[in-house]
């Protein structure tokens, strides 16, 4: 189970992090998602993996750590609220830019000074 | 159990929750109402300074769990000081974001208050993990007042700032893993206890939790190779936002001071003064890189945005020594640095508004109106931060200057802070003498009004660092102290053996 898990959580890592990369807001969005999996799998692991155990003291022989699962909890409901936001913020770039690039403008053509930006006289 | 320590979260967070409710009340009374949660919080955080300057920790545990178990809050010298440092910076800004910069967004005072919510809840706590929903509740918040003020200028800074701050929240929950996975607690003073005991292959679990913890510490105090973020965001927000993100990066330098000398402190055995070393160099590159900036900046705004990095240089060299006396000398540059830095980028917005077209830009541009009293506030605020005598920042740097014993150290800080300084001033006069001296012939078109409360606002917040000046004794002993505080793991600890069921006081 533990080689599994391992091999789960890093290639969630490995594939968030080359989305990340990308150039187009979407991946980038989708990338920080995987990312946060990662994450919570992570959390989940650190109070050491065990089936059939309650996360309650006394009521079986065994017990696991209640305290990863709260702050996965906690963790899965900030990350929702970031994704939700970050989404929004793309389409946001995407009707203001009329591009998706995360700078806003393709890398090949000349950026446009922008207003505040008045080049020196 | 001190009730009093959960003032500053609930003042905020319950003036906040108004403000959600209110949105579509009159904006008169909006404005009032958020600037009375204002000034009461600052009143708290008075009230919290006054009651931490006996130098006792006090505790106040959520649901009357025993610490380590559930979350604490802690207040110390260093958390009533941030929090009054905050407190003063929030109401000035409020003040000037009254003048006309909060229309446009009805949640504009509501996000403005939750930010201060996080902020005080990370001054506040006393556990690891509720420092990281602490980071969170300011960030959300902190999103949104970025965005204020609405155009597409700001759009792609934003994004970049969000998703650079997403991959920072991932890496907190990776290291607050790593290190829960072996010590089984997340209560710093508990951590503080557990981590010099850690040996063999558990050691290089919680060696690489500590140095991610640093990284995100890093990349919310911009420290170099994650800096680049900061002027185009602080550059483009709204003048009363800027001036208070100015807090933003302290956060990540509190982190910094609060984690490090406790849990990774001298005592810390075979992880004692971890990652210190690397960030002795990151430092001083930061403070050269934001002088490099500074010297290219082609507006007034842009120029204080690279200001805020070189603050960050110079206040995380001294707490990479990490002795008693550098530390007490970043705090006092700290609470100078801070107001100065808010102040000036108020000011920036002033100019903007008195220049026409030609808005804060360092370019020749016609006279523009009320240059002397513009011209005089920003005088006194280059001053103050470059560390020209007579004012504050002069005080804090000599400070930071006389805190290094002899060594290669002191020839590194001597020599990159003096010259960073001297290329700074150039960086200012350069900005000042065309902004306000070079002028071609020709008027001035359409320009607002300059208001009497947003100039106070300025004006008063360029004018403490001549306060601090004045009270430069009382404020230096009080950091003085509070570096000692920072040093005497023991006390902290002691939190721990607080008694907390059916105690009342």
């Amino acid at each position: 189970m533990e080689l599994v898990f391992a091999l789960i959580i890093g290639t969630l890592t490995a594939s968030g992090v080359y989305l990340l990369l990308r150039a187009r807001t979407f991946p980038v969005v989708v990338g920080l998602t995987l990312i946060s999996y990662a994450v919570n799998l992570f959390l989940f692991a650190t109070g050491r993996l065990s089936t059939g155990a309650q996360p309650v003291i006394g009521s079986a022989d065994t017990y696991a750590d209640p305290l990863p699962q709260a702050l996965v909890l906690t963790a899965i409901v900030i990350g929702f609220a970031m994704t939700a936001f970050v989404v929004v913020l793309s389409l946001r770039n995407l009707a203001d830019n009329e591009d998706d690039h995360v700078d806003g403008h393709q890398g090949s053509r000349i950026p446009q000074p922008k207003s505040e930006e008045v080049p020196r006289q | 159990m001190n009730h009093w320590l959960t003032a500053p979260i609930l003042i905020p967070l319950l003036g906040g929750i108004l403000q959600a409710l209110m949105g579509y009340a009159p904006i008169r009374l909006r404005r009032t109402l958020a600037l009375a949660t204002t000034t009461l919080l600052l009143v708290s955080a008075l009230v919290l300074l006054a009651m931490a300057s006996d130098g006792s920790h006090r505790l106040y545990a959520f649901g009357n769990w025993q610490p380590p178990f559930g979350i604490v809050l802690v207040l110390d010298r260093l958390s009533a000081l941030m929090l009054v440092l905050t407190a003063v910076l929030a109401l000035f800004c409020h003040l000037f974001s009254i003048g006309g910069a909060d229309e446009g967004n009805r949640q504009f005072h509501g996000l403005f208050l939750f930010q201060l919510m996080g902020l005080n809840m990370a001054f506040l706590t006393g556990d690891l993990f509720n420092l990281f929903v602490a980071f969170e509740v300011l960030l959300i918040a902190s999103y949104g007042l970025l965005m204020h003020g609405g155009g597409t200028l700001r759009t792609v800074p934003g994004l970049h700032y969000v998703v650079l701050n997403l991959v920072g929240s991932a890496l907190f929950l990776i290291s607050v893993g790593l290190i829960y996975s072996v010590t089984g607690t997340l209560n710093m003073a508990d951590l503080a206890l557990k981590i010099p005991h850690i040996d063999g292959e558990s050691l290089n679990l919680v060696k690489a939790g500590g140095m991610m913890l640093l990284v995100v510490f890093g990349l919310k105090a911009a420290v170099l190779p994650l800096c680049f973020w900061l002027p185009r965001a602080y550059a483009r927000a709204t003048a009363p936002v800027a001036a208070l993100f100015a807090v933003m990066t302290k956060v990540g330098i509190y982190a910094i001071l609060r984690v490090y000398p406790l849990i990774f402190g001298d005592s810390a055995g075979a992880l004692a003064n971890l990652g210190m070393h690397w960030l002795f160099p990151l430092a001083l590159a930061t403070l050269v890189m934001g002088v490099i900036g500074a010297l290219g900046a082609q507006s007034l705004k842009t120029l204080v945005a690279w200001q805020v990095i070189i603050s960050v240089g110079t206040l995380l060299a001294p707490i990479a020594l990490g002795s008693q006396a550098s530390l007490s000398a970043a705090l006092f540059y700290l609470l100078s640095t801070t107001w100065t830095v808010a102040g000036l980028f108020l000011l920036a917005d002033l100019v903007a508004s008195q220049r026409g077209s030609a808005r804060d830009t360092v370019v020749t541009a016609p006279p523009m109106h009320n240059r002397t009293l513009l011209s005089v506030l920003f005088l006194v605020g280059a001053v103050a931060a470059v560390g020209l005598p007579p004012l504050s920042g002069f005080f804090g740097k000599v400070l930071i200057l006389k805190s290094v014993t002899p060594g290669p150290e002191m020839a590194w800080l001597w020599g990159v802070l003096l010259v960073g300084s001297f290329f700074s001033l150039i960086a200012y006069a350069r900005a000042g003498s065309i902004v306000f001296w070079r002028t071609v012939s020709g008027h001035i078109e359409d320009t607002r009004p300059l208001k009497a409360r947003t100039a106070t606002a300025t004006g008063a917040l360029l004018a403490l660092s001549i306060v601090i000046v004045a009270l430069a004794g009382p404020i230096a002993q009080y950091t003085d102290a509070t570096a000692a505080q920072l040093k005497d793991r023991d006390a902290y600890l002691d939190i721990l053996q607080t008694p907390v069921v059916g105690e009342d006081d």
